[in-house]
């Protein structure tokens, strides 16, 4: 019996260091910012709250509202396309590659995954921009007149954003795909099913929990993210990562930047909650 | 499934879909070789010029140690958190340790500008100014729930039965850690420090948010944005891409594959 007590005292000690840090660094500057949401800005004072006024502001007044709207409009674009592209990427490389190839064509497919997260958006700014190589080869062909503005629009992001979360979904789907045994495709076709009807029924019901841990991660990634939409969407169109470093950097109010980020957390636990029964967190 | 090799449509689509994932990356690495001013078509020749100016360049290379700096120690930090934290939660069931696992995950659902706003207000408040030590403590932040959850993930039945004869032998608890467990974890440790290391030298919101004069590689990159277009910044993309890339071929090549077998 105190051998036990005496297991529990360690093991409860190895933990220790990990939750204090924890505690230290992510509970208590998340606790600091949810009370600084509620104070207000007065001048360039900041006087404490409780105060709800920024919350009232932020679904009141219309630009700050229409951020949390492009925001959720472009995280969903984003989110549809991506699965849409990855899906079939994903099952030609499970099925229709030689397996000695797999490893390799899904090391290709997520290669830029590695590059540093500015980098990838710079380099979309490349490809995209006016004399870049897209408009340089649509005009080039003859297919365009002249070159169409896509850098500093929507657009823009949501190609960025879809080229990362394509490849993040690929390898969520992907790493499905191959766990499941061939046995159930040959159920099916036994059974008389047509080689569509084999992915519909069978095989797209079954890949369900990869689509949806990476569609989850896409949405979390995607709409808290502040430089792609600064690199390639440009400040026509505010996202609200870019109203809250605004926020920061023009004007130092750190309670509405707080109150924003408090919203932003809110729609993010909302997603969670959502799929969360499909969601096998400890195993990502 | 049998494999149905001839479908040309599979195929086409195979291509389009790398085209659009490697076109960029391809077009910053060819376009750091312009001999020219801007990274655009056309292609007016290979020059090393911007790579040499690069490696002169006494702030970027600045930028760099303190990435390569921040990456290594705050990888080591999660790792020996994480490690710690797994072992402990792996082998006994502690009150409240569905709780304290949830809690140590948590972070991993926030987005990263929440955390890098929390902690500027609470080093503010403290009095700690921004740093790349505070930038660390960030970056731990961060990487601690992956690397705890790749260790949990890796400590089985056999694991902790071996642990459980090492101290029944009359191990004492840091002998048990570092004799038994690291050895026996090799692998998911080192893919751990790996990835946590990766994730630490590409991150930028918490280094834009909490460094001021020292600054680590993509803040130092953010900034070279705004003069617009140049090779220069093509050719630290194409150094930065390298180092990941080979970083993640290590990995797959050694640790992946042996842990696979």
């Amino acid at each position: 019996m105190s051998l036990e007590r005496q297991e529990k005292r360690h093991g409860a000690a190895l933990v220790a260091p990990a939750l204090l840090w924890a505690v230290a660094f992510f509970v208590l500057p998340f606790a600091a910012m949810v009370a600084m949401s509620t104070a207000k800005m007065v001048g360039r004072e900041i006087v404490p709250g409780p105060d709800f006024g920024n919350y009232i502001r932020i679904f009141t007044e219309p630009p700050l509202t229409r951020a949390i709207f492009v925001s959720l409009e472009i995280t969903a674009i984003v989110t549809i396309l991506s699965v849409l592209l990855a899906w079939p990427l994903a099952w030609i490389i499970a099925t229709r590659v030689p397996a000695k190839w797999q490893r390799l064509a899904l090391l290709l497919a997520v290669l830029p995954f590695w590059t540093s997260y500015v980098v990838r958006s710079y380099s979309w700014a490349l490809v995209l921009g006016e004399k870049g190589i897209v408009m340089n080869t649509l005009v080039g062909l003859h297919i365009l007149s002249e070159p169409v503005q896509i850098m500093a629009t929507r657009t823009a992001t949501v190609i960025g954003f879809t080229h990362f979360f394509v490849m993040l979904l690929t390898l969520t789907i992907y790493s499905n795909l191959v766990q499941l045994s061939p046995n159930y495709a040959r159920a099916a076709e036994d059974l008389g099913a047509s080689r569509w009807q084999v992915i519909r029924l069978v095989i797209l019901p079954l890949t369900l929990p990869g689509v949806v841990t990476g569609a989850f991660l896409t949405f979390v990634l995607c709409i808290g993210d502040y430089i792609t939409p600064q690199i390639l969407g440009g400040n026509n169109e505010l996202t609200l990562p870019q109203l809250i470093m605004l926020q920061l950097g023009r004007r130092g109010d750190y309670p509405m930047a707080s109150a924003l980020s408090v919203v932003l957390m809110a729609m993010v636990t909302l997603a969670y909650a959502g799929c969360a029964r499909w969601l096998k967190m400890d195993r990502v | 499934m049998r494999p149905r090799l001839g479908s040309p449509l599979a195929w086409i689509y195979l291509a389009a879909m790398f085209t659009f994932i490697l076109l960029p990356v391809i077009t910053l690495v060819v376009f750091s070789f312009q001999d020219g001013r801007l990274p655009v078509p056309p292609f007016k020749g290979a020059t090393l010029d911007w790579y040499a100016k690069v490696l002169s360049d006494r702030a970027m290379m600045e930028a760099l140690g303190n990435s390569l700096l921040v990456a290594a120690l705050s990888a080591f930090v999660s790792l020996l958190l994480g490690f710690l934290a797994a072992s402990g939660l792996a082998r006994v069931l502690l009150p409240g340790s569905v709780l304290m696992r949830g809690l140590l995950i948590a972070p991993m659902t926030v987005s990263y500008l929440i955390i890098a706003l929390g902690l500027l207000q609470m080093f503010n408040q403290i009095g700690l100014r921004p740093s790349l030590l505070a930038t660390g403590i960030g970056h731990v932040v961060i990487n601690l729930p992956l690397c705890f959850a790749i260790i949990y993930a890796a400590i089985g039945a056999h694991q902790r039965n071996a642990l459980r004869a090492a101290r029944d032998l009359g191990a004492a608890e840091w002998q048990v850690l570092l004799y038994v467990a690291a050895p026996m974890l090799a692998p998911s440790l080192a893919a751990a420090y790996f990835l946590a290391f990766t994730f630490s030298w590409d991150e930028f919101i918490i280094a834009f948010l909490l460094t001021r004069f020292d600054v680590t590689l993509p803040v130092e990159i953010w900034s070279m944005l705004r003069s617009g277009l140049s090779p220069e910044t093509n050719a630290v993309g194409s150094l930065v891409f390298l180092v990941s890339v080979l970083i993640v071929v290590t990995l797959e090549l050694s640790i992946f594959r042996k842990a696979r077998k």
